[in-house]
């Protein structure tokens, strides 16, 4: 159990430069999510906590401690990958007795840590078996004992549960988080996932093309989208980003088609004409019977209790809604709750707050 | 899943196994025929008469202390062979396999020994240590060291060895190289993270990971080492001095070609060829089984 600090962290493979200083403080047993598309640099920067990588610049702490010049192993971490990575010639046991013995650990207790993990993963009757006789939730489960016999400082995610169906996905993600809680172990978990995301960390990084685009609880990150990118890909179906400009002295935001939709939260700055894009939850477009905004319907996705709807304005442009009941007709009339409005700058795409 | 192709009438699938079938039973059954044959004849020294001696032949190379004396080069040999081309191949392999600059001119360079023929790699290897004119045995002399592999047997053994082991590391080296890319990095990195050094990194995980790669090995250079070092041997040594480094297949060629001693030298060969037929067997035994994991 540590703190864990990552200060100005870049990284270059070559002339590509894939990581444009990270700053992140994580505290002692908080879990945070580093959440992304590929290629954004989430695992580069996991690895580089591992040890796995050297920065280019920047620097790890843990509990304080600079450890940026350390190997992996003098680092006390714990790290549970995508493939599992178990030694595919040793039993379940020897998987997770391997760092015990590394570290010189008697017998006994070798086997009590193994046995509780065991256990508490409920694992206890696989320990004589090899890797490959196990399927792949049992295998993830051994890959987390071997993480948590440890009783190390940091546990490292890299995206552990991506190979799995989608079932057994939902069912680790509850128990990896009920654990991280039990245990209370500082954890970096790297995904692609946003429902992962959103469900597993206290906070979240969003990050895009090398940088944190936003840090901040799983709600604030939903709730105030900083930039377009976090705002699009936080939440599903993502959110529906219009072009506009301010009216009414930047109170309210004037659509491509004239529609005008006031602000509830006040007025934005920089005035009547402003450029901005104005972003709408599809959950939070209800359906309206006389004024709302006209959607003709090309895609209803019915979910049960409700339905995503597919269309496009008057004037062309992609809508998505999130309705409750069923949708049966070709268009409705949708408009949006004021307070759910989020407005951004046009040019930078950063979140506009009123002023 | 497999699938069953059941070909109509018997003409086509016997003419498309019969240039096999054709060279396998002249190249192999025939001679290994002829020599089981000739294993049980005695013929006098003009080749004029034969008779038929049961297993006599067997019983006296068996019995002949210089034969047990060959047998047990060749065990010496064979081993030192085996070990140093594999444990050489395996380091550089180990080297070749961590992201280095110039990584793919090292590995060609490395698998060029290979292309040479066992008589050239002989002699230069002669050019090498001959006590007179090879760079290095002039250099020992010069040094103080008695170097002659002409007259000293452990000399000539040490030296075939090394001739030998050379033209199998570039072999191994593939193997052994293919054999670590196979292995996960992902596992390595677990390793690491689980605390484990480079060098105990090696011996827990990387090695038994290759043992198929490496029992695969072993046979085949033992099979090398028995069979395909007669060209070395021929050029460095011709097996001596005395019979320091003659081995089984190397007298087989002394007694059959030299003294003309056909029947000692069909035994020879079929003893031999029992050693190899075992060697595969056991080969295809525990490869099938994967003895690894």
């Amino acid at each position: 159990m540590a703190s864990l600090d990552i200060q100005g962290v870049t990284k270059c493979f070559g002339a590509t430069q894939v990581l444009h200083g990270i700053d992140l403080a994580v505290q002692d047993g908080e879990m945070v999510v580093i959440v992304g598309a590929s290629g954004c640099g989430k695992s580069t920067l996991l690895r580089i906590v591992a040890g796995l990588e050297t920065p280019t610049s920047g620097a790890v702490l843990i509990e304080g401690q600079d450890v940026t010049p350390l190997e992996p192993a003098d680092r006390d971490i714990a790290m549970v990958f995508q493939t599992y990575a178990l030694y595919p010639h040793m039993s379940v046991f020897d998987n997770m007795a391997y760092g015990l013995k590394i570290r010189r650990l008697p017998k006994a207790e070798i086997a009590a840590r193994v046995q509780e993990a065991a256990e508490l993963l409920s694992i206890g009757h696989l320990l004589e078996r090899k890797p490959r006789q196990l399927s792949g939730g049992q295998r993830q489960r051994v890959a987390m004992g071997r993480a948590i016999v440890r009783h190390p400082k940091l546990f490292l995610f890299d995206e552990p549960l991506s190979n799995l169906d989608a079932r057994l996905r939902v069912q680790m993600r509850a128990e990896i988080r009920r654990l991280q809680k039990r245990l209370a172990v500082t954890s970096l978990f790297v995904t692609h996932d946003q429902v992962e995301a959103m469900t597993l960390g206290d906070r979240l990084v969003v990050m895009h093309e090398g940088r944190a685009a936003q840090v901040g609880t799983p709600m604030e990150v939903w709730s105030r989208p900083a930039d377009t990118y976090v705002a699009s890909f936080i939440g599903s179906p993502a959110m529906n980003l219009l072009p506009a400009s301010l009216a009414e002295g930047g109170a309210a935001a004037r659509l491509a088609d004239g529609t005008v939709w006031r602000f509830a939260d006040g007025a934005r700055p920089g005035g009547e004409g402003r450029e901005v894009i104005v972003g709408i939850r599809p959950e939070h477009l209800v359906p309206n019977g006389a004024e709302g905004l006209a959607l003709a319907v090309e895609l209803a996705e019915p979910l049960g209790s409700e339905t995503v709807v597919h269309g496009r304005l008057a004037d062309g442009t992609a809508l998505t809604a999130r309705v409750p009941g069923a949708v049966v007709a070709d268009s409705l009339r949708v408009a949006p709750e004021a307070a759910a409005l989020h407005v951004f700058d046009a040019a930078t795409g950063r979140r506009l707050d009123p002023a | 899943m497999q699938k069953k192709v059941i070909f109509r009438g018997v003409a086509l699938p016997v003419a498309l196994l019969l240039p096999q079938l054709v060279i396998t039973g002249i190249f192999f059954f025939w001679p290994a025929g002829q020599a089981i044959w000739s294993s049980f004849l005695r013929e006098d020294a003009f080749g004029l008469s034969r008779e038929f001696v049961w297993f006599e032949n067997f019983a006296d190379i068996l019995t002949d202390p210089n034969y047990l004396a060959v047998a047990w080069n060749t065990a010496i040999f064979s081993a030192a062979v085996a070990v140093l081309a594999m444990g050489v191949a395996l380091f550089l392999a180990v080297q070749a396999d961590k992201a280095i600059r110039g990584a793919t001119a090292y590995k060609t360079l490395l698998i060029w020994p290979y292309a040479v023929a066992p008589a050239v790699a002989a002699v230069l290897w002669l050019f090498l240590f001959h006590p007179q004119i090879g760079l290095f045995g002039r250099a020992l002399n010069a040094a103080g060291i008695a170097w002659d592999y002409k007259i000293n047997g452990g000399q000539a053994m040490t030296l075939v060895i090394i001739a030998a082991a050379w033209k199998q590391v570039s072999y191994n080296f593939i193997f052994f190289l293919a054999g670590l890319q196979s292995i996960p990095r992902n596992v390595l990195e677990a390793a690491a993270i689980d605390g484990a050094r480079p060098t105990r990194r090696f011996w827990t995980i990387v090695f038994p990971l290759i043992s198929p790669t490496t029992f695969f090995l072993l046979v085949v250079n033992l099979v090398y080492a028995f069979f395909d070092t007669f060209g070395i041997i021929h050029a460095l040594t011709q097996g001596g001095p005395g019979l320091a480094t003659t081995t089984l297949i190397y007298r087989v060629y002394v007694d059959g070609v030299q003294n003309l001693n056909f029947g000692s030298s069909a035994a020879q060969s079929v003893i031999l060829m029992a050693l190899v037929i075992a060697m595969t067997a056991v080969q295809f035994r525990f490869i099938e089984r994967k003895v690894h994991y």
